[in-house]
Order: C-alpha cells, then structure tokens, then sequence
C-alpha cells in the first residue's frame, strides 16, 4: 500500500451512516482530510476545505467502517499462479475490504519472521489494502513445535493458526494458547477431527450415502471445539473458531461464552448460503473443507449470526486454478474464493430479516478488528480513513470473469445478488471504485 | 416410450418405461448369444471405447463381448497401462481419445461421480460401468433381468440385500431400479456397513437377517473386502461370517423357491459358502449370462443414437 499520492479530500453527502463501533446507523455527511475521518454529522459545512474536497453523493448509499475479512488464502509466497498479493487485495478493495488476514498455508509456511516481513513488504508495495499476516501455530504446520510468536509478533504478525490443518495434539494446543498470551496473540483454530474426518469430501448424510461419497459428520468438527473451548478455559488463551459450520458447534460456542470462556467465532458465507444438495452433480466447485452441510446447519448458523454466537463473517477465500479443481470430485482440491461476494451474500441475511445491517457491518468489520485487536473498523473521529461505500440496493449476476483475484473457483458464479461496494477507501485514498 | 438419453450414469435417473424398454430389448438380444455364430453387424462401424480406472474382470470381458458380438470395434484402456500414470489428466485422456471420434466410452472409476463429469465434456455417450460407491447401473438391469426371467415379474417381490451397504455400487443402483420397479427392499447387515440415512433412498434397513431371510424372494449378497477389518468396521472376518454369511443353515427357514444371487467376485466362505454359491437357489452365473444382454442393449440403444 504506497503512501497517499491522493489523499485529497471527500465529503460523502447525505448517506447511511452505519457505525457498529459506536451503534450509529442514521443519515449523514462524512467528511475525509488527510487520511482520517475528519468529521460525521448531517448538513456538514465543510468551510475552506470544500476547494480541495471531492464531493460524492452518497443518497442511497451506506457508508461503513472498511470491511475487514479475517480469513483469506493470498497464496504468495509459493503459488502465484493462484493469487498474488497484489490480485488477493485487488480482489479484496473490489468488495469492499479495506484490511485482510492472510492466512500462514504458503510455501514456504508463514512460521518465521523472514516470511511474515515478506509479506508485509510486498503488501506495502504492490497491495491495495490492509494485509495482517496470520502465522503459523506449529514450525512448517507439522503440528510438533511451537513457531516463535515472540518475533512474528515484532515482524508483524497478529494471530497464530495452522489453518488447513487441524492441530491434532492436544498439548500442542495448551501450549500454543498459553504460550501466545506471552505475547497476546489471538489463537485461530481450524477444528477437525481427521480421525473422523479422514478420507471425507462431503457432509456426510442423505446425499453423502445417494452419490456415494465418503461423509464428514459434523462430529468431526465439534469435537475439535469441544476440547478446544476446554484448553481455552484451562488456560485463559484467547480462541478464535474459524469456518464455523454446523450446529452442533454453535451451540457449543453459545454455551462456552455463557460460562465466560474467552472465545469468538467466525463463519463464511457458503455456510450460510449452500447446502450439501448441490453436490449432487459432482461439481468441484462446492468442495471445500469444513463441507456445505444441510439445512438444518444453516438455519443454526444463521440463528449463531442473529444472536452474537458467532462473531464474524470471514470468506475463507481459497483461490485454486483448473489444475486443482478441473478434477474427478475425490481428487479436487477444498475451497472457494470469496472476497468478491461475501458482501452481498451477507446483505442476503439482512434482506432476510436474519441480522440488521449495523450487525451485518459489525461482523464484517468492527468485530473482526476488535478479535484480531487492530484499531480499524470504526468510524471514530481520527480514525484511519478506511470506509466503503456500499449500495444495498444494486442488482446485478455474479460473473467470475469480472473478478479482480486470480481464480474462478467460486460457486456464486450467476447468482443474481443484491448490493455490492462501489466505493472503497483505504487510509483516506481512493483503492476502488465502479 | 423408448430411450433418448445420450448417456447412461445411473438408475435413479430412468423412469420405469425406460428400464422395461432395456429389459425387454435385452430379453430379445439374449438369443444372439446362443446361436452358433454370435455375431450381427448392427453397431458395424461404431467404436467403443473402454475406459476402466479400476480393476475388472467380469464387467470389461461383459461389454467388451457385448460390443463385439454387434460388430462394434472396441479398444480397451486399463488404468494401469493408462496415462493417468504420466499424470495426464482425466479430462486430458478424454479430449484426447475422444479427437478420434469414439461412439460410446464404457467407464470404470474408482472415484464417484467420474462419469458424470466424462459425459459433460465429450459429445460421446458414456456408460458408466461403475463409478466408486455410488452407482453401477448394468449390473442393476442385470440383476432385474435375471428375477425377471425366474420370478417372472418384480412387482411386489421382497428383495433382501446383505452385507457391506456402505461401499457397495451395486446396492445402491439395485435400491433405486428395484423400488421403481415395485419390489420392496431391505438391506440387512452390521451397522457400520450401512451407510446413514439410507432409507431415504427407499430401503428399509434391518441388522437381525434371520428376520428378513423367512420373508424374502430374492437375496443378493454383497462381496466384503478384507480391508474392511483394517478400517475399523469389522472386527473379524469370522464375526461377519457367522452372522451375516449366507450358509445353508441360514437358508433353512427361507422359502423354497428363494434365489441367491452375487455380483461377483465372490469370498467364498466369507459372505457365502460355497454350498449356497454353487446351490440349487444360486442364479449367480444366469446374471454373468444376462450381463452380456443387458450390455448390448445399452450400447445399442446409446450408439444407435
């Protein structure tokens, strides 16, 4: 992200301003200078700086905290032919993300500092937003040692997951939840069971058992999240669920808040959205780890969105190219990108009655950068100038050939969705716009 | 009605005059196999290909004899002689053979839904000739077949399937073509071969098969694979034989004109003993023969095309 070389001034007139870090969602001006959010109010006269201010009608419009998306796949360094640094953000301003965690998966593994700087360099010159590299729990994600969080942290790090891979040995969990508070790292945990989950590519259920393919119970995941909810209690660590989907595991995590153990939660959109029906024409496109799973799990998800249970939506953007996905069903590879239709996937749940838009912004922006403890996501009065305009009301077909990543592995491609960004801010500069 | 369909991938997917259709039509090729020069020139200048990914013996040998004997050319592709080894692949190998302009590919696929994908990317018909656990539908018409010529109908008929439900193609495609057909289903076997939900496909489930045999009019009888024990699904090959192994004295409470059938290949001594495989009730080898009809009915009515 160069410094801005166009970091004039806006004045946003007369849209919906929805601010979750302050419960703010009522009509008014914003007014940008310098990088910063400068000032809210409706009728703002903007005096001596209207000159040099860009002036843009916001009617319609909301103007939100820049989205924040905890948990996407840039796959640099070590697969470029699948994103980059540079398309992943690209892809990231285009809907509407002015900061992503990336997660440490890459080749070689985010697990050192050298690798976590690398990251933050390239971010800093070829990306378009925010780049928060998550690194690794374990050395190379093998699951044995403790990678050095004290210095990932100083490089630049700010949580720790082996996301992919589940962390099998329960000591190593302990160990990681103690050790990050060492250095308040938030612990991210990909939750499954391989022993149960193991040679799995589906949900298992009635569609699993009709086409034949090996299920996945939606055991395999919670028990994961049942011991780990038990070592975060133990040891007072601070546990992030990632890709939440079933039911079982909201009402685990429900019940572990009620009894104050320090955990949050995030799901993606697909979990929210698809069901393991649409397997049924053995399209790789829909196979991704945790699976889509039945009705019944989304209808609990949603209910865990609705109801604070779970905290966050977060994409899970996993770019993978022909190679990986043009493949019989068994041999694909898991995943789905995301960063270009989270949103209006999100504004499906609002438009549903699921949660308001102050909760849908929330989960897309302040609650994320509140578990990752980074200061965005507010539209606070001196805060970073990162917003994103969004027109709730556009109408438009999901086409993966307009996509800004690198990848077309999306299963949305021709959904007719309402609302997308069309404006997005990063540090007060203009990062995207349609 | 007769069959318009460019591909054939599975049973659930055929109404019920479809399936009469390929019976019927297998019923009247039947005779062809019997006469001294087993040949017709009906398919003469089409080209079957077949694709097999997985083992065979009984299938491949079924349609290969099958296609040749309507004067069909037909070359094999084995998975191991394959270049799916060099790496090449699936969608690779079909656009490739299919630039030499094949008619029909047969294909066998460890990996469900193989077929399927084969069938949107090639103009070509493709037969699927079993695809993981999820469907072999010849073998199904087979089956039907031969109960149609002991039983003479399927209507109503109890049909007992045993053993390892879970992993089993054949199960599958058998549930949906016998359900459309009228018969009623049961699968009977230990818990952990019996995959969840499966009686939404129409099967009744039983673990107890003294139960089921005193009713049934037909008993198929799964092949178990030895691995199974290394899968934690079994404890013992021993244990599954003594209570889910068809022996003589399991048959003595079914009723007398029960038939015993097998899709082969058959664990002697493990999910049958040899006394009931080689018995009066066994109609195991009349489904090989019916195979071989059933086959040059479905290349017939997809190269025909």
């Amino acid at each position: 992200m160069q410094p801005h070389e166009n970091s004039g001034a806006f004045i946003f007139r007369n849209g919906r301003v929805l601010d979750p870090s302050r419960t703010i969602d009522r009509i008014a001006d914003v007014l940008v200078v310098d990088g910063r959010i400068a000032e809210i109010n409706a009728g703002l006269d903007i005096g001596g700086i209207s000159e040099r201010a860009r002036t843009i009608d916001a009617t319609g419009k909301w103007i939100v905290p820049g989205l924040i998306d905890m948990h996407v796949h840039l796959r640099e360094p070590g697969e470029e032919y699948k994103e980059t640094i540079a398309s992943g953000t690209a892809a990231a301003v285009a809907g509407g993300f002015t900061g992503i965690a990336c997660m440490p998966n890459t080749h070689p593994v985010n697990d050192c500092a050298a690798i976590t700087q690398f990251i933050l360099e390239r971010a800093k010159y070829y990306g378009s937003c925010r780049v928060f590299p998550v690194a690794a729990i374990s050395r190379n994600l093998e699951g044995n040692n403790l990678a050095e969080y004290g210095e990932l942290r100083d490089a630049g790090a700010i949580a720790v997951s082996d996301d992919g891979r589940p962390v099998v040995n329960a000591l190593l969990m302990r160990r990681a939840l103690e050790y990050a508070q060492t250095f308040d790292l938030l612990v991210i945990a990909h939750s499954e069971d391989p022993t149960l989950s193991g040679g799995g590519l589906m949900n298992e259920g009635e569609i699993s058992t009709r086409i034949g393919l090996r299920g996945i119970p939606n055991a395999a995941e919670e028990v994961m999240i049942a011991r780990d909810l038990l070592l975060a209690e133990l040891t007072g660590g601070r546990l992030h669920i990632a890709h939440v989907s079933t039911a079982g595991s909201v009402h685990l995590i429900r019940s572990a808040k009620s009894r104050g153990i320090s955990v949050t939660a995030e799901t993606a959109p697909h979990y929210f959205t698809l069901n393991d029906e649409l397997i049924s024409g053995f399209d790789p496109v829909y196979k991704v780890n945790p699976p889509i799973r039945s009705l019944k799990d989304i209808a609990a998800i949603k209910e865990g969105l609705a109801d604070g249970t779970l905290d966050a939506i977060a994409s899970d953007h996993a770019p993978h190219s022909v190679v990986e996905k043009d493949l019989e069903f068994e041999f694909a590879a898991n995943g789905m990108i995301g960063l270009e239709t989270s949103l209006p996937l999100a504004l499906e749940l609002v438009r549903e009655g699921v949660i308001s838009p102050l909760q849908a912004i929330a989960k897309m922006s302040f609650n994320p950068a509140a578990i990752l403890k980074i200061p965005f996501g507010t539209l606070r009065k001196g805060a970073p100038a990162d917003l994103t305009i969004i027109d709730p009301d556009l109408e438009y077909v999901i086409d993966v050939n307009r996509f800004r990543s690198k990848s077309r592995n999306c299963p949305f491609h021709g959904r007719a969705v309402k609302g997308r960004a069309i404006m997005t801010l990063v540090d007060g500069r203009l990062a995207f716009s349609e | 009605m007769g069959f318009n369909r460019k591909d054939l991938l599975g049973i659930r997917d055929l109404e019920v005059s479809e399936i009469e259709h390929i019976l019927e039509l297998a019923q009247s090729l039947k005779e062809i196999n019997m006469r001294a020069i087993k040949k017709v020139p009906t398919l003469r200048g089409k080209t079957v290909i077949h694709l097999f990914y997985e083992p065979s013996t009984r299938t491949r040998t079924s349609f290969d004899i099958a296609a040749k004997r309507l004067s069909a050319d037909t070359y094999s592709i084995a998975g191991s002689t394959s270049s799916m080894v060099k790496g090449e692949t699936l969608l690779d190998t079909l656009k490739n053979l299919e630039a030499m302009r094949p008619d029909v590919f047969v294909v066998r696929h460890s990996a469900s839904g193989a077929p399927h994908m084969l069938a949107r990317n090639t103009d070509a018909s493709v037969i699927n000739a079993g695809d993981g656990m999820h469907e072999h539908p010849s073998q199904a018409l087979l089956d039907m077949l031969t109960i149609i010529e002991h039983k003479k109908r399927l209507d109503g008929l109890n049909v007992v399937i045993v053993g390892d439900i879970f992993h089993s193609r054949v199960a599958r495609s058998n549930i949906w073509g016998l359900n459309k057909m009228g018969a009623k289903v049961t699968v009977c076997g230990p818990t952990t071969l019996i995959p969840p939900k499966i009686e939404t496909m129409g099967a009744q489930v039983s673990y107890k098969l003294d139960q089921c045999l005193a009713d049934a009019d037909v008993i198929m009888v799964l092949r178990l694979q030895k691995e199974r024990q290394q899968q934690m699904l079994l404890p013992s090959l021993r244990e599954y034989s003594t209570y889910f192994g068809i022996s003589p004295q399991k048959l003595a409470k079914t009723r007398p004109d029960v038939l015993i059938m097998h899709p082969g290949p058959i664990n002697r001594g493990v999910e049958i003993s040899p006394e009931v495989a080689d018995g009066p009730y066994s109609v195991i080898l009349d489904q090989v023969t019916n195979g071989v009809a059933v086959r040059m009915a479905l290349l017939y009515l997809l190269a025909q095309r």
